[in-house]
């Protein structure tokens, strides 16, 4: 199902860019900054002619929008995002899959591009199995997905694991240089879930630790600007 | 989530090499860090942290009377709770199989090697003995609670004191305590698990490994190869010669961890 | 209040510990103590001990508890056996299912949840060491947890307990404190309130005036928006921005 042809090509998902602004922590609660020439974003409300914080996190203003961006939290799937998960349940026309989020996720039989028996579906998809996939719609509870982009399907081999959710922007980097960084360096194909989970394979499973750890140092120092740098620093330290 | 089967199936893989994903060896434990005193408000207590994983054991003790069948001697008995707080696979309510058997393979061990002398526990023949109650909370699950369990329930039963008597009211003076320590034995029960994952054993497993594992026995051990208690846990068969060879591993296990406990202990 | 703390001054009032009438016990807090969880948090006022860990939004089960209209915050407290000198049963007492209760409501309020129906944040809260205000200590390090969490909140809470011990209002009762007998005797009032002072929990046991419960409101007052400081600076340290 996977296309290998396409595997190094990243993956066509809106990512929010990360930027060096000036930013502070705040907590649930705590006035950002007061004065009506200000526009409450994001994480925020308005109270009086106060920005206050909705959310623990780092707040950043830019042309008098003021927002919160989250340190923590559960994932929040949005429209666009590519995420990974495990089949849970199997039904007449579609896979149940669990994103990791409290919502009810399926993917429907027909988003398979090639003929499928309907009585033996779990040939193509069996409980248990992991999934890239891309959130198509999102209603109220309930997530459509699809695997029709390029790169999303059944993961084959390789390793999963869970990092943050709100560090995945941090792991992807500006334009997705950051993942390409760790892709070039340890040769692995990488797929980045908005939801925190991260496949990677390579060709040795030394490659495979590399690439994690490299993954697990960035979201240890996910708000350390010049992140970059640091990051190759480390890949030379680790030859 | 449950831990993704190809990953599982990555640590059988590199575990059929003798390596593990986190770099260890296969007979190598994660960081050991051990607290003990932890709570004034009890007469022993340790915290124990293996690698992320984390247990608190508390000891409390108070008198009661000897069971029929061991008239002379204290009673000991041996709580585990698996907290919700600690995983979010552990539910609220009445316990589970799970922390009842963690309970009782920890109780076991310390039965069976005689570590806490009971007959020294008596007050009154057959009217007034100390009970002895070890409780076990997890704080965070990153797999092998058992062994921090047992660990942490040696090291605080070394920190217990035993608390004020009131001979003439027959009663405990709560929250006051004498000097005197425990009983114990020099031999003691320390416990190794030892996990099957693919074909290869292992102790210590973290989270993922412990899922990835098929199959595990339980030894409390002391004196480095003087078994006290065992139990084999899972649904998948050890050939003899696994067995054989987890034997053999429990026993470098125990060389290599009873230095670290030692001062706790002793 | 000036007036009353002066007067008691002049009284000479002793606390046990040597405190003042309005000082509250050494705090500590922290965040992240329970790496499985969503978010964790450690709080202490002198040798009273809680920890809390939140897990969630989740799916709510049983599937018939579930609001499809809002989300549901579900709290549990509960003590260590050995958090106090006579071993607790394990096992959730009426007490701690009570505490539970008054727990939740006490965190409601600020916790925004309506845009997550049908699914539960899950709340755990346990007593490490208990010397009195147990419930207060979890209140505060549950608040914390759920910040930690990044649960959307209008703003955090802070629960202090305020004694009267004979004639005598103090704040952040400890053990000796709520086993006085002298005179009136011990009257405990458990308060929480947001950070921008309003009620969210209050509780009273044992004997007082209107005017000076009201009084106690105020102290607690002033008291939880020192504890608001602790809270606040444990959820800024744990961020390194590599500065």
């Amino acid at each position: 199902m996977r296309n290998e042809e396409f595997e190094n090509e990243e993956i066509e998902q809106e990512v929010e860019v990360e930027s060096e602004k000036e930013r502070k922590v705040v907590i649930p609660g705590e006035v950002i900054v007061k004065g009506h020439d200000y526009l409450p974003g994001e994480n925020t409300e308005k109270r009086g002619d106060s920005i206050v914080a909705l959310r623990y996190g780092l707040a950043e203003e830019f042309r008098g929008l003021v927002k919160v961006i989250p340190l923590s939290g559960i994932y929040t799937p949005r429209r666009g995002n590519v995420v990974l998960g495990i089949v849970s349940n199997l039904t007449f026309n579609g896979w149940v899959i669990d994103v990791g989020a409290p919502d009810r996720a399926f993917l429907p039989l027909m988003e398979v591009p090639r003929f499928v028996n309907k009585n033996d579906i779990a040939e193509v998809m069996d409980i248990g199995d992991a999934v890239a996939v891309k959130i198509w719609s999102v209603k109220r509870r309930s997530i459509d997905l699809s695997i029709k982009s390029r790169g999303l399907g059944k993961l084959e081999d390789g390793m999963i694991f869970k990092i943050n959710p709100n560090k995945v922007p941090r792991v992807i980097g500006r334009e997705g240089s950051m993942v390409s960084l760790i892709k070039e360096e340890t040769g692995c194909n990488i797929t980045v879930g908005q939801n925190g989970y991260i496949w990677i394979k390579g060709e040795k499973v030394e490659d495979e630790i590399l690439a994690k750890n490299a993954i697990m140092f960035i979201t240890e120092r996910s708000f350390v600007s010049g992140l970059t740098d640091k990051v190759k620093e480390w890949f030379d330290k680790q030859k | 989530m449950e831990t993704f089967r190809l990953t599982k199936n990555r640590i059988k893989d590199y575990l059929s090499n003798g390596k593990r994903l986190d770099g260890r060896d296969a007979d190598e434990f994660r960081e050991i860090v051990i607290e003990t005193g932890i709570s004034k408000k009890a007469e022993g207590s340790a915290r124990v942290k293996i690698g992320k994983t984390e247990v608190l054991v508390g000891i409390k003790m108070d008198v009661g009377t000897p069971y029929p069948d061991s008239k002379d001697a204290g009673n000991l008995m041996v709580t585990a709770e698996l907290l919700p707080l600690s995983s979010d696979r552990f539910e609220s309510g009445p316990p589970r199989f799970e922390g009842i058997e963690l309970g009782r393979i920890t109780d076991r061990g310390i039965r069976e090697s005689k570590f806490i002398d009971l007959k020294k526990l008596c007050i009154i023949e057959g009217e007034k003995v100390w009970n002895i109650f070890i409780d076990i909370y997890s704080i965070n699950d990153d797999g092998n609670l058992m062994d921090a369990a047992s660990i942490g329930a040696l090291v605080a039963l070394r920190d217990t004191k035993i608390p004020k008597y009131d001979e003439k009211e027959g009663k405990v003076i709560f929250g006051e305590w004498t000097k005197d320590k425990l009983p114990l034995s020099k031999a003691v029960p320390l416990s190794c698990t030892i996990h099957k994952v693919g074909n290869c054993l292992i102790v210590d497993p973290n989270r993922e490994e412990e899922d990835a594992s098929e199959t595990r026995v339980t030894l409390a051990l002391s004196d480095g190869n003087v078994v006290h208690s065992m139990q084999k846990g899972n649904e998948k068969e050890f050939e003899i010669e696994e067995f054989n060879n987890a034997l053999d591993l429990a026993e470098k296990n125990y060389k290599k961890l009873y230095p670290l406990i030692k001062k706790y202990i002793e | 209040m000036a007036k009353e703390k002066s007067s008691d001054k002049e009284s000479g009032f002793k606390r046990p510990d040597g405190r003042k009438v309005d000082e509250l016990r050494p705090m500590s807090a922290k965040v992240g103590v329970v790496p499985n969880a969503d978010g964790s948090a450690m709080f202490q006022f002198g040798n009273t001990i809680a920890i809390a860990a939140v897990y969630g939004p989740k799916e709510m089960h049983p599937q018939h508890s579930q609001n499809p209209q809002r989300g549901e915050l579900r709290c549990t407290y509960n003590m260590l056996s050995f958090s106090v000198t006579e071993r607790i049963k394990p096992g959730m007492s009426r007490r701690s299912q009570e505490i539970s209760k008054i727990t939740e409501w006490a965190l409601k309020p600020v916790v925004m949840i309506d845009n997550f129906p049908s699914t539960v944040i899950d709340v755990h809260i346990q007593i490490i060491q208990a010397d009195a205000s147990t419930r207060c200590a979890g209140i505060n390090a549950a608040a914390l947890a759920l910040a930690h969490a990044g649960v959307p909140m209008k703003g955090l809470v802070s629960s202090v307990s305020i004694g009267k011990l004979d004639k005598q209002l103090v704040v952040d009762v400890n053990k000796e404190e709520e086993d006085w007998e002298e005179g009136e005797g011990a009257t405990d009032i458990p308060i929480t309130l947001t950070s921008d002072g309003k009620l969210t929990h209050i509780q009273l046991d044992g004997k007082i005036s209107t005017k000076q419960l009201k009084e106690a409101v105020e102290l607690a007052k002033k008291a939880t928006e020192k504890i608001y400081e602790v809270q606040k600076k444990a959820l800024k340290d744990s961020v390194d921005l590599g500065k």
